[in-house]
């Protein structure tokens, strides 16, 4: 097993109280860095090349350092923990598990921007983990490293928790910003990004929990150490939230750059495919992004090891690559069905989509009947076709990136499986006659 | 100011204006579709994605071209940008897409709609739609709602453009109207039915781009095309007064604002949109009542003015009897 930065002393009996986390060094990075300047603070996230770990993979530093900074005006650092998307528990796990990693991360990339009042939004469903957060809160006000003065630097800090009320949308920054508002949770039209005009209008940073908590470690071994971790532009250490036909299921905090093969079959990670089975495909980053069979997701086109790095697993870019995304590690085994996987994720989408824009709004309901029908066994081979346009017609035409989200998964399914689409219009499977029924998805 | 290009035609215009403004100074063709865009609400536009269109040099500063097709109704031009609307086949395309999005759902009940005649929609798919259908599935329903005691709400033919949730936030202060549930549900409502009672409230009809909200003292009176439009004005202590009359005979069928050639409600002199109050748009049905100017034109291309579509049947025919004379020529 790699470097464990985030994970580790996970075992400690106490480590989600205050007094636990402190006997492991918990808040001596936030010490450094209050006797550090913000820029210089800024500075180090930088080195480390740090990349947002919500899904995008943006430059954390550089993002800080777009902050507008108009004087007079208050800034904004929210956290974003509304961590919804299929496939992916890491954020809830190390909350769960450590929740003042993520309170000191705060406080630093706090103190490192210049915001006096920051937010973590957290998904509503998870109301176990506000508490958990809560009760950290309140212990880091008690022990003087949230409030008035912190330690004696002069900084000031609030820290609020908000609940979400279970929107998968409301984990895109804009629409989260309208909801922390206390507005209806639809994305907004940008520009005007965040950085420049965020919560209540005022220069905002949006970050992903683990990229914030990420950031004590970054301080307390340096960024020129963290840089080292890792190949290339994919530094440092990354949760992958692990799941499916694996023997070892969970959380695991890799080095960026462990061969695909070895996170699968490792004992370390994975563990290999369930009961002996072979593996077919894998979603490598959460929901929204790309399958990929067996031969391409372990190797790239080029033959090549794929790597767990965003530019290994981007490598090919979609016609034989995917995305690292949020690090939701999706595994099947031979038995399983990709239509009914990309099925199952379409629901969501449909689900999901706040409906401002036409394409999302109509295109998601729309694929999500076409498949249903397909497993049905009333699809026709004009229907995949018909999938493939409509995606088509979705991706890169919404105001927000989850029309590309719902759009990618049914492009990969039908570019890798077409095969398998096309055994359900043939055979008209008749084992999901359910789906029918319990969609009620009549035809006109 | 911003030299921006659109489609060949180059135009100067200040900073800030919206690509979509531009070619509006411009005119004609190449003028992107709107659906949702309503230039005198602030923060309209963006949502129903007709106008979308290419940006093949961003600017003289930075010429490289935005990856992804922008909405002209909220991407404000630079100096130097170049734009591709009715030019780019890929723009053609996406929005054709965007047609059969907004109509998958949509009832298609035109031959009972107030709307008929004068409807966004119906010109958007007329210009920028292809033939025939390809979804198979039973059309999403919503009940019938009053919202306010002159107003209908037919759920089932809302876009979802935001325009009525626009005016009742800019127009009618104490506000009751927005969306209701999400995606594929999302509904426009008042919450609690009726709870509009604001003099503005009407503006939303106005506003609808298709006939989704209309006006509940012309529901099926006529069609819009037996109605002859008057431009009128009375003395109001509400609103400016100046409307058009829809008449047939000496009945005054229906009242609505004066609406432009972009389908939108014109500014009165003094610079400001000319909404109007409920009171002369509901109450006043009487040609006493007003003041008539005359004959009132309609620009916008649709039956009532016209006959713009079999102009542009006419001129396709035009077109491909030049090529085949042209081929004839060539093949001489
Ligand atoms: C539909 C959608 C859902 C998202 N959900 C989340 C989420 O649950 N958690 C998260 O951190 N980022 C989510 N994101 C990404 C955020 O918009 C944003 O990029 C991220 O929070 C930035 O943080 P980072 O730079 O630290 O990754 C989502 C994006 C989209 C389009
Ligand atoms: S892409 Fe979908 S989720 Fe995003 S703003 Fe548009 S309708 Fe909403
Ligand atoms: S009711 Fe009309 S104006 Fe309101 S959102 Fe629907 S289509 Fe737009
Ligand atoms: S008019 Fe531009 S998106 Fe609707």
């Amino acid at each position: 097993m790699g470097r464990q930065l985030l994970l580790d002393n996970l075992d400690k009996p106490g480590i989600n109280t205050l007094s636990g986390y402190q006997e492991t060094g918990g808040y001596e990075s936030l010490r450094k860095a209050l006797q550090m300047k913000p820029e210089d603070i800024v500075a180090e996230v930088q080195k480390s090349g740090l990349r947002g770990r919500g899904g995008a993979g943006f430059p954390t530093g550089m993002k800080w350092s777009f902050l507008a900074k108009p004087p007079g005006e208050p800034r904004y650092l929210i956290c974003n923990a509304d961590e919804s998307e299929p496939g992916t528990f890491k954020d809830r796990y190390l909350m769960q598990r450590k929740p003042h990693i993520l309170i000191e991360g705060m406080i630093i990339s706090s103190f490192a921007l210049g915001a006096n009042t920051s937010y973590i939004y957290i998904r509503g469903e998870m109301m176990y983990v506000y508490h958990i957060l809560q009760k950290a809160i309140d212990e880091a006000y008690a022990a003087g490293y949230l409030g008035k003065n912190i330690l004696g630097s002069g900084f000031d800090l609030d820290l609020h928790v908000h609940c979400g009320a279970g929107a998968y949308i409301c984990g895109e920054e804009t629409a989260l910003l309208e909801s922390l508002e206390g507005k209806r949770g639809n994305p907004r039209i940008k520009p005007p990004f965040p950085a420049v005009k965020g919560l209540w209008g005022c220069p905002t940073v949006v970050n992903n929990v683990e990229t914030i908590a990420a950031v004590v470690p970054i301080i307390r071994i340096t960024g020129e150490e963290y840089a080292k971790i890792g190949i290339g532009k994919s530094t440092g250490t990354k949760l992958i939230s692990a799941s499916g036909h694996i023997n070892k299921p969970g959380v695991y905090e890799i080095e960026l750059g462990v061969p695909v093969e070895e996170f699968i079959y490792s004992d370390q990670y994975c563990g290999g495919i369930r009961n002996g089975k072979k593996l077919k495909a894998v979603v490598a980053g959460g929901s929204s992004v790309p399958v990929l069979p067996a031969d391409l997701i372990l190797k790239t086109a080029n033959g090549e090891p794929r790597l767990m790095t965003y530019e290994s697993l981007a490598d090919g870019g979609f016609a034989t690559g995917t995305m690292l995304g949020s690090g939701g590690f999706i595994v099947m085994d031979e038995d399983t069905s990709v239509v009914k996987n990309v099925w199952n994720f379409s629901r969501f989408y449909h689900h999901e989509s706040c409906g401002q824009c036409s394409p999302c709004r109509e295109g998601t309901g729309w694929m999500y009947k076409i498949l249903s029908r397909l497993l049905d066994g009333k699809g026709e081979t004009k229907d995949i076709d018909l999938l493939w346009d409509i995606q088509r017609k979705i991706e890169g035409k919404t105001i927000c990136p989850f029309g590309d989200a719902a759009a990618w998964p049914v492009a990969a399914a039908i570019r890798h499986f077409r095969s398998e689409f096309e055994q359900y219009i043939d055979k008209g499977n008749s084992d999901v006659k359910h789906y029918y029924r319990i969609n009620n998805l009549q035809e006109s | 100011m911003a030299r921006v290009t659109i489609d060949g035609h180059t135009i100067e215009v200040p900073d800030g204006t919206t690509i979509v403004e531009a070619a509006r100074k411009i005119g004609g063709d190449i003028v992107p579709p709107t659906m949702c865009y309503y230039s005198t609400l602030k923060t309209s536009g963006g949502y129903c994605r007709t106008c979308l269109v290419k940006v093949t040099k961003g600017s003289d500063k930075d010429p490289r071209p935005m990856p992804k097709l922008v909405v002209a109704c909220r991407q404000t031009v630079m100096d130097g940008m170049e734009v591709q609307n009715i030019t780019s086949p890929e723009v053609l395309e996406a929005r054709e897409g965007v047609v059969e999005f907004l109509l998958l759902n949509h009832p298609l009940d035109c031959p009972v709609c107030d709307q008929a005649g004068e409807c966004d929609l119906q010109d958007l798919s007329y210009e920028h739609g292809d033939e025939g259908t390809r979804t198979v599935f039973r059309r999403r329903t919503f009940p019938m709602r009053d919202i306010g005691d002159k107003i209908k709400l037919h759920m089932n033919r809302c876009i979802m453009c935001y325009r009525c949730v626009k005016v009742a936030e800019q127009l009618c202060p104490e506000r009751v109207h927005g969306v209701l549930n999400r995606g594929w549900d999302a509904e426009i409502s008042t919450y609690i039915e009726k709870a509009i009672d604001n003099e503005w409230s009407g503006n939303m009809i106005d506003v609808c781009p298709v006939g989704a909200l209309t006006d509940k003292t012309f529901r099926f009176k006529s069609r819009v095309w037996f109605t002859k439009p008057l431009d009128a004005h009375r003395d109001c202590d509400v609103c400016c007064g100046r409307v058009a009359l829809w008449v047939s005979g000496d009945a005054v069928l229906r009242v609505t604002g004066r609406k432009g050639v972009y389908h939108e409600i014109e500014n009165t002199e003094d610079g400001k949109p000319g909404w109007i109050c409920n009171t002369c748009r509901f109450e006043k049905k009487n040609l006493s009542d007003w003041v008539i100017e005359g004959p009132r034109h309609i620009d916008r291309h649709s039956v009532i003015s016209q006959n713009h579509y079999e102009q542009l049947k006419q001129l396709k025919q035009d077109l491909s009897r030049q090529k085949l004379i042209g081929e004839k020529a060539h093949n001489n």
